[in-house]
């Protein structure tokens, strides 16, 4: 991929980003960062390519598979944690007349 | 004419296609994060387009490694799943301090991969790529060492005071030239390996520098700047290895990240540059602090009985808590005397200040834990015009945040700083342990208002007092 088309999709991620969790109530900025926390986890992505990468390097091998260790902690954590705190957010319950 | 596209699952196209999906569902989540009744939910879209990225990476051609790959994931998981599963509300903060700081460690880890790579070929990175590994690896050293030191403080292994050493900025500016210095000989000379582990080593002493000096008031701003460090590292990555799905995930959590440390600035009344640069956390020194000498002042001590006839004959309550409020695990009898007041016909609200707690939003989550409905929380903005209507305002374990001073005295070192109006109400009730300032070390002038009387004691055990003294009413 061109550094181009890699600029162009990291600019407009940018200003969607903004967009997005601009309108996120503080109310919810716990649960966002700890959300956030778990897509950040999407190294992962990135580790699992690295390992391919470290092929025959064996150093290399397991730097990579820490990192995917960690990426997993990252998602599995941080959507568990962000799940928890969601749970107990109610709404008041209607009174009964 | 070329043969139709063959649907092969390993095909690099079909792989970026799940990439896509997977960024809409990012997208989408945080969006449906807008409102407390659609949160939950976005979380699970967040994770399900995090598992279609993860298997559509395992289809790629290049991953054949199975047993490591499952090796890490295993082990994660171990790690993971209990401690998410374990940590109390009130610990949240320093746990979603270390998922962030293995989250900016893996990023760091996957350039040096990338790097070992690239200098064993002997190839010639190109000038973008280099200079992406190179971020990722700084960023996220920093990020990771920063993230355990702020884990340290906030579970206090470490002391939550700003450890300062003299010439600390000096010390911190040396260290970062150094490690720019390393970064500009390897852009210019290539691939030397004792060079780039000097400058991963300097990124680590960069972040242990940068967050051992701040206090641990002001560890919302820390917390939520790390966030910011991470995501970006995750997107340099991203570059590094030209993956669509770490660089928009990555860059939106650099967006919230840089919101939210943007936000906690301003609630402090702090400015980006001079959390970043100036005096890091160093709070405003007690010497210089006018309006100690209120030593001829009184203050109105009151009881558990007194408050509880005020409380129960109240039209509108509302409740300020603090930290204090949950160090001393009061919420839960809060919300039970709300709840009677409630029965009593009473109208309570919540007002929460962005920094109460100890990460941005914090308190909210904590009041939830108890049960609070949401829509009892009011923040800032929406309370403080109401304030003037209200009868009485319980403030528990907060200080600096209700401190008219950070209104009216210039002279204060919290000047400016956005408060709760509480002493616009008619009268104020402070629960407190003892007189004792708060973090910024400022007389607060609103426990000598005529309105005001004081309630000392431990915070939950004075809570149940009333709690029991209304109930008899």
């Amino acid at each position: 991929m061109s550094l181009l088309t890699e600029l162009t999709i990291f600019v407009l991620a940018v200003f969607v980003g903004f967009e997005v969790i601009s309108k996120v109530p503080n109310t919810l900025h716990t649960p966002l960062m700890s959300g956030t926390n778990a897509i950040h986890g999407i190294v992962l992505v990135g580790a699992i390519l690295a390992i391919a990468i470290a092929a025959g390097d064996t150093l290399g091998q397991v730097l990579a598979v820490i990192a995917v260790a960690f990426g997993t902690i990252n998602i599995v954590g941080g959507f568990l944690v962000t799940d928890r705190m969601l749970e107990m957010f109610k709404r008041k319950p209607e009174p009964r007349e | 004419m070329p043969a139709p596209v063959a649907l092969s699952l390993q095909d690099p196209q079909f792989i970026e296609a799940c990439y896509i999906v997977a960024a809409v569902c990012f997208i989408y989540g945080l969006r449906r994060l807008s409102h407390p009744s659609t949160a939950r939910s976005g979380n699970v879209v967040a994770a399900v387009g995090m598992t279609i990225a993860v298997v559509a990476t395992l289809l790629d051609r290049a991953v054949i490694d199975f047993p490591l790959i499952l090796l890490g994931i295993a082990i994660g998981t171990v790690i993971g799943v209990p401690a998410a599963r374990a940590v109390r509300m009130t610990a949240i903060p320093q746990m979603v301090a270390l998922f962030n700081g293995v989250g900016g460690g893996a990023a760091a880890l996957i350039a040096w991969t990338e790097f070992r790579d690239s200098a064993a070929g002997g190839g010639e990175l190109a000038l973008d790529t280099e200079i992406a590994i190179l971020f990722s690896t700084v960023v996220g050293a920093v990020s990771f060492w920063g993230s355990i030191v702020a884990f340290g403080k906030l579970q206090e292994v470490i002391s939550g005071r700003p450890v300062m050493i003299r010439g600390q900025q000096v010390v911190n500016g040396l260290i970062l030239a150094a490690m720019l210095a390393g970064c500009v000989y390897l852009v210019a000379a290539g691939g030397d390996q004792s060079i780039y582990v000097a400058v991963l080593v300097l990124g680590s002493l960069l972040g242990v520098a940068m967050v051992l000096p701040i206090g641990g008031a002001d560890m919302p701003v820390v917390i939520s700047m790390l966030n910011a460090f991470t995501g970006l590292a995750a997107a340099a990555a991203g570059f590094a290895l030209d993956n669509t799905a770490l660089i928009v995930a990555g860059t939106l959590v650099g967006a919230s990240g840089t919101i939210l440390t943007r936000l906690m600035g301003q609630a402090m009344n702090r400015s980006l540059a001079n959390v970043l640069f100036a005096g890091f956390g160093a709070a405003p020194e007690g010497g210089a602090v006018a309006g100690a000498d209120g030593t001829d002042q009184s203050v109105r001590s009151t009881s558990a009985d007194d408050v509880a006839i005020q409380l129960a004959y109240a039209r509108r309550v509302v409740v300020v808590p603090g930290y204090g409020m949950a160090v001393a695990q009061a919420q839960h009898a809060v919300q039970e005397l709300a709840r009677e007041l409630e029965k009593r016909g009473v109208e309570v609200s919540y007002a929460i200040h962005p920094v109460a707690g100890r990460m941005p939003g914090h308190m909210n989550v904590l009041l939830a834990e108890a049960d609070v409905p949401y829509d009892s929380l009011k923040e800032m903005e929406e309370i403080n015009p109401e304030f003037a209507q209200t009868d009485v305002s319980l403030v528990i374990g907060a200080n600096d945040v209700t401190n008219p001073a950070a209104r009216e005295s210039t002279e204060s070192p919290i000047y400016g700083m956005p408060i709760l109006d509480v002493d616009k109400s008619s009268s104020v009730i402070v629960l407190k342990r003892s007189m004792s300032p708060g973090f910024a070390g400022i007389e607060n002038q609103l426990y000598y208002d005529e309105k005001t009387s004081m309630l000392f004691g431990d915070a939950k055990a004075s809570i149940q007092k009333v709690l029991g003294e209304v109930q008899a009413l």
